[in-house]
């Protein structure tokens, strides 16, 4: 599978997952084009950390409106019924609870829904920008990733090895092999993407997964 | 009393080694103007509060480039390749907080507060060093208030009392940094008579406010 028909996979699984009304913050990356399938009917408001809510498209070439971008710097528009904030409120709305669901990527998950998608700079990494509050606030947490690193080896695993960016926040892991819940009992597989056996995913898979009697196919 | 200087006149109240906040979210909502006349002018050693890396001919990552900068305290530098390598090489500092803390960090300083509990970074290495306490079966770190000499603002629109309005997504640190420096600089897009705003309308009361400098768009 290309890395672009995996990513569009995984964006178009966790779009399904969203429920009308609710209020949604996409990370950079993958979790950016879940956007791509989320429609009016929905109802979702969509939240940008930089400071409002009612994120819309991005605008046409050569209708950029100043002053407006996305977390990710991109230039974007907003819907009717969006509005702006300071950072101090638009971090109450993430660590206070009021955003239902956060989708983002990491480097690591791990059997306790713990998370690692942030590097220390000292060793050339980014630093968290709004990760952590988002990952202890928001009410539901989904992981976008690919279920590998480029070289195959793991990426959920028991323990992560990276610094974390909090502790058993994760509730669901969206690879483009699979779909894993964090359960209180571990990790338990859901889904796997079509093609993909389940000792595909036990074979790329570090940490011990709860295979049930019923594992569905991933429809995206 | 009309707070208006010229952006000369501003610059000279800045002096090498300040701690300087400084609003914007890679780029936007940070004062252009002030920037530009601050690398003109080559004041350094400084200590900057601000979110990013900004990009290297941007904002913040000007003065980065210039070589002004002793210290970054933020959340992210990742979008500045020539940042992250002076942080590696050791030749700037780097405080890093979660963004949440960050802003909370600087409106405690503002609004009188010893500090804020937050859950964000308990079981992470962000709580190395701090006191973590535990209130209503819930665990917390303490972050403690940040203060600076000098805050430089960026509004889209000010008025000569210093009442200030922002635009879209450019309000983000401004009105919070805006509480808490000795000195606080507003570079304004359009510059108007007091009054002229609707007191409804007004984001950052201008009694924050000490001088204040017509910028650009």
């Amino acid at each position: 599978m290309g890395a672009d028909v995996s990513r569009e996979l995984i964006a178009r699984r966790i779009a399904r997952e969203l429920k009308g009304g609710e209020v949604v913050n996409l990370g950079i990356g993958t979790p950016t084009l879940v956007a791509n399938y989320i429609t009016p009917e929905m109802n979702i408001t969509l939240h940008s950390e930089n400071g409002f809510v009612g994120l819309g498209p991005a605008p046409a070439p050569g209708e950029e409106v100043p002053d407006l971008v996305n977390a990710g710097g991109q230039p974007v528009t907003v819907l009717p019924g969006a509005c702006f904030f300071d950072t101090a409120m638009s971090f109450a709305i993430i660590r206070g609870g009021h955003i239902d669901v956060t989708v983002l990527g990491a480097l690591e998950v791990d059997e306790e829904g713990s998370l690692a998608n942030w590097w220390i700079p000292a060793k050339g990494g980014p630093g968290m920008g709004g990760g952590m509050d988002l990952v202890v606030g928001a009410k539901r947490v989904i992981v976008a990733m690919e279920h590998t690193r480029k070289d195959g080896t793991p990426k959920i695993v028991p323990r992560c090895t990276m610094p974390v960016t909090a502790k058993g926040e994760v509730d669901l892991i969206v690879t483009d092999m699979a779909v894993i819940e964090v359960t209180r009992d571990g990790l338990v597989l859901r889904e796997v993407a079509p093609g993909v056996s389940v000792s595909d995913i036990l074979a790329r898979t570090a940490a011990r997964l709860i295979v049930p009697d019923e594992v569905k196919e991933m429809v995206a | 009393m009309s707070k208006v200087k010229s952006i000369a006149e501003a610059v000279d109240l800045l002096h090498d080694g300040m701690t300087v906040m400084l609003p914007g979210f890679l780029g936007v909502g940070t004062p252009k103007a002030l920037i530009d006349a601050i690398c003109a002018k080559g004041i350094r050693d400084l200590t900057v509060i601000y979110n990013d890396g900004a990009f290297p001919d941007v904002g913040f990552g000007k003065l980065v480039r210039r070589g002004l900068v002793r210290k970054l305290i933020g959340t992210h530098i990742g979008t500045n390749p020539e940042l992250v390598k002076l942080v590696a090489e050791k030749k700037i500092d780097l405080e890093l907080y979660p963004q949440g803390t960050l802003v909370e960090k600087i409106r405690a300083a503002g609004a009188g507060l010893g500090g804020v509990l937050t859950p964000t970074g308990v079981g992470t290495a962000v709580e190395e060093g701090k006191t973590i306490m535990e209130i209503g079966g819930k665990t917390y770190l303490l972050e403690l208030p940040l203060h600076a000499d000098v805050a430089l603002l960026y509004a889209h629109i000010g008025d000569t009392f210093g009442n200030l309005v922002y635009r879209r997504a450019a309000r983000n640190f401004n009105p919070i940094m805006a509480t808490a420096a000795d000195l606080v600089i507003a570079e304004v897009a359009n510059l108007v008579e007091t009054g002229e705003i609707d007191p409804d309308h007004v984001m950052t009361p201008g009694i924050f406010v000490d001088v204040v400098v017509r910028g650009c768009e």
